[in-house]
C-alpha cells in the first residue's frame, strides 16, 4: 500500500477519523449511547428486554430484536424525507442481524429488545457508527453480550484501499465495504460489498477493516471502562 | 422470517451430520446447484422477461422500459430500478402488503450487482441530459419458495435484461425519434449471485434449499461477474470467521462461471 497517499481530509489510507463515544446519554431509555466518527453523529437508545407488542411476534424460546435505523431530515446535504427509505429498511435489517449474534437472546424468552438509531448527521459510515453505538447502548442497558460488536468501513477510493470513508470519498469511491466483527470470538457479523473489487483487493481491504475495528473496539472498551470503573470507585 | 422454522430438530441434525460426511439429503454434492431451468420471453407485454427455476424455487422477472427523468446527480444517464415482491402465493410465510425487509434486501442485492458493474450501459439510454431518459424497471416476482431466492432472482433479472427489446430509436437535437424494428438493451456484463451456507461446525454448501437454509444458520451471498470480479457481498444470517469469508469467496468464484455459462447460453449475450 502506498502510504504517501494523502486523503481529502488529510488522513493516511489506514487512518480513522476522530472518534467520540459516550454512554448513558438518555434518561428514559434502558441503555443509550452517542457516537461521533468525524462529522457522522449517531444517537442510539435501547429499550428492553421488555414485553412485546404486538404479542404474536413473541418467540417462545428467545428474545427478539427489533431495530430501526433512521436518518434525521437535516442529517444530509439535501433534506431527507422522514418516511423510511428502502435503504433504511435494509440497514435496519443488517444492523439487527449484526447485533443479534452478540446478545444472549435465549436468556429472555417472550421479550423484545428494541433498538432505535437516529442518525443526526451523515458524513459516511453511518451504519458502522450505528453498530458501534448500539453495542455500547446494549452494554449500558445491562443486557448480557457475548462480545462487543465493532464496526468500520473500508473502500477503494481512486485506486487506493482506504479506511473509514467520509461522504466526500464515498460518493466517488469504486467500492465501499462495511464490516462488523466480534473480535475476541473472531466472528464477522456484518459484511457487505457495494462496488467492484478483485479477490486480491478484497483481501487487502478486509484485513485493513479488521485492523481498523481493533482501534474502534479499544475506544469502545475504554468508554465503558471509564464510566463503570468510576461507579465502582464511588462505592469503594 | 421465523415463521419458516418448520424444520424438525431431527431433520436439522440429519442435514448437518450428512454435510460432515460430504453429502446432502437430496443427494447433491456440496457445491452443486439444483437443476436450473430457464424460460425466456414468458410475458409478451414486458420488454423482457425470464422465469428461472432452481429446483422447485421459481422466480419470474419482468423488464419494463419507460420514459422518465434522470437523477439530478447523473443527468446524462438512464435509470435502472430493481424491485422485488415476495408474493403470498409463494410461501405460507409471505404476506400481502408492501415489500418487507426481506424483499427490500433481495431487491437491493440484485440491484447492487447490476449497478456497480454498470451491466446496463445507462449512458446509451439518455435522450436529453437532465430532462429525458429511459427508465429500466426490473421487477422480481418470487413465485414458489424452496430456498435461495437470491440466486434465482439474480439469474432471472440478468436473463430478463438480456431478453429485453426496446423500439429502435435515434436522438436528434435532444428529441427522441423512433425507427422501425427493435433493439436489445446495451448489456455489458453478466453478474451472477452465489449463495453459500454452512453450519457452525461443517463445510460450506452452495444453493441451500429451504430446509438447509433454516438448519445451517450461517449464510452469505456473493456476486461475481464474468471477469471474476467481486461485485457485491451480503452476509445474511449468522456469523462467519475471517478465514471462512475468504473460503466463501474463492468457492463462489469457482462456482459462478457455471451460472454465467447458463446465462450466456440462454440469452446469447456475448460480453
Amino acid at each position: 500500500m502506498s502510504t504517501e497517499f494523502i486523503r481529502v481530509d488529510g488522513r493516511l489510507p489506514d487512518q480513522l477519523r476522530p472518534i467520540k463515544m459516550v454512554v448513558g446519554v438518555l434518561d428514559r431509555a434502558d441503555g443509550s449511547a452517542y457516537v461521533e466518527q468525524g462529522n457522522t453523529k449517531v444517537l442510539v437508545a435501547v429499550y428492553g428486554p421488555r414485553e412485546i407488542h404486538p404479542k404474536h411476534q413473541a418467540s417462545l424460546d428467545s428474545a427478539i430484536v427489533r431495530c430501526r435505523y433512521h436518518m434525521a431530515p437535516f442529517s444530509t446535504k439535501e433534506r431527507k424525507t422522514p418516511a423510511p427509505s428502502r435503504r433504511e429498511v435494509e440497514l435496519s435489517k443488517v444492523i439487527k442481524d449484526a447485533l443479534s449474534q452478540a446478545i444472549f437472546l435465549e436468556n429472555f424468552p417472550r421479550t423484545s429488545i428494541d433498538i432505535f438509531i437516529e442518525v443526526l448527521e451523515a458524513d459516511g459510515g453511518t451504519r458502522c457508527a450505528s453498530i458501534n453505538a448500539c453495542s455500547l447502548a446494549l452494554a449500558n442497558a445491562g443486557i448480557p453480550l457475548r462480545d462487543l460488536v465493532s464496526s468500520v468501513a473500508v473502500g477503494k477510493y481512486k485506486g487506493h484501499i482506504v479506511l473509514d470513508l467520509n461522504d466526500e470519498e464515498d460518493e466517488v469511491a469504486e467500492a465501499d465495504m462495511p464490516i462488523a466483527i466480534m473480535l475476541s470470538l473472531n466472528k464477522i457479523t456484518l459484511l457487505q460489498v457495494n462496488g467492484v473489487l478483485t479477490e486480491e483487493e478484497f483481501k487487502q481491504a478486509f484485513n485493513l477493516a479488521v485492523k481498523g475495528s481493533m482501534e474502534i473496539n479499544r475506544v469502545q472498551r475504554e468508554t465503558l471502562r471509564s464510566i463503570y470503573a468510576s461507579i465502582k470507585g464511588e462505592e469503594d | 422470517m421465523k415463521t419458516f422454522k418448520v424444520v424438525s430438530q431431527l431433520v436439522r441434525t440429519r442435514i448437518v451430520d450428512l454435510l460432515n460426511k460430504n453429502s446432502r439429503m437430496d443427494g447433491r454434492g456440496l457445491l452443486d446447484y439444483r437443476e436450473i431451468k430457464v424460460e425466456k420471453g414468458f410475458i409478451s407485454k414486458a420488454a423482457g422477461s425470464a422465469q428461472v427455476s432452481i429446483g422447485s424455487t421459481k422466480v419470474l422477472a419482468g423488464v419494463k422500459v419507460e420514459l422518465g427523468e434522470p437523477f439530478p446527480d447523473v443527468p446524462d444517464k438512464g435509470v435502472l430500478t430493481v424491485n422485488a415482491e415476495l408474493v403470498p402465493l409463494a410461501s405460507p410465510a409471505f404476506e400481502p402488503g408492501p415489500p418487507d425487509e426481506n424483499a427490500v434486501e433481495l431487491a437491493r442485492i440484485v440491484d447492487r450487482a447490476l449497478r456497480e458493474t454498470e451491466t446496463v450501459d445507462l449512458k446509451m439510454l439518455c435522450i436529453e441530459p437532465g430532462k429525458k431518459v429511459f427508465v429500466v424497471f426490473v421487477d422480481i416476482y418470487v413465485l414458489d419458495y424452496d430456498g435461495n431466492f437470491i440466486d434465482a432472482s439474480s439469474l432471472a433479472s440478468i436473463l430478463a435484461l438480456g431478453n429485453a427489446r426496446i423500439r429502435k430509436f435515434r436522438v436528434e437535437e435532444g428529441k427522441l425519434k423512433y425507427e422501425d424494428g427493435y433493439i436489445p438493451l446495451p448489456i455489458r456484463h453478466i453478474p451472477v449471485t452465489v449463495t453459500l451456507a454452512k453450519p457452525d461446525d461443517g463445510p460450506f454448501i452452495v444453493d441451500p434449499n429451504l430446509e438447509e437454509e433454516f438448519s445451517l444458520g450461517n449464510r452469505i451471498s456473493i456476486s461475481i461477474d464474468e471477469l471474476g470480479r467481486i461485485c457485491g457481498i451480503q452476509k445474511l444470517e449468522g456469523t462467519l470467521s475471517v478465514d471462512e469469508i475468504f473460503e466463501a469467496i474463492s468457492t463462489a468464484k469457482n462456482v459462478a462461471p457455471k451460472l454465467i455459462e447458463i446465462v450466456k447460453k440462454e440469452s446469447g449475450l456475448n460480453v
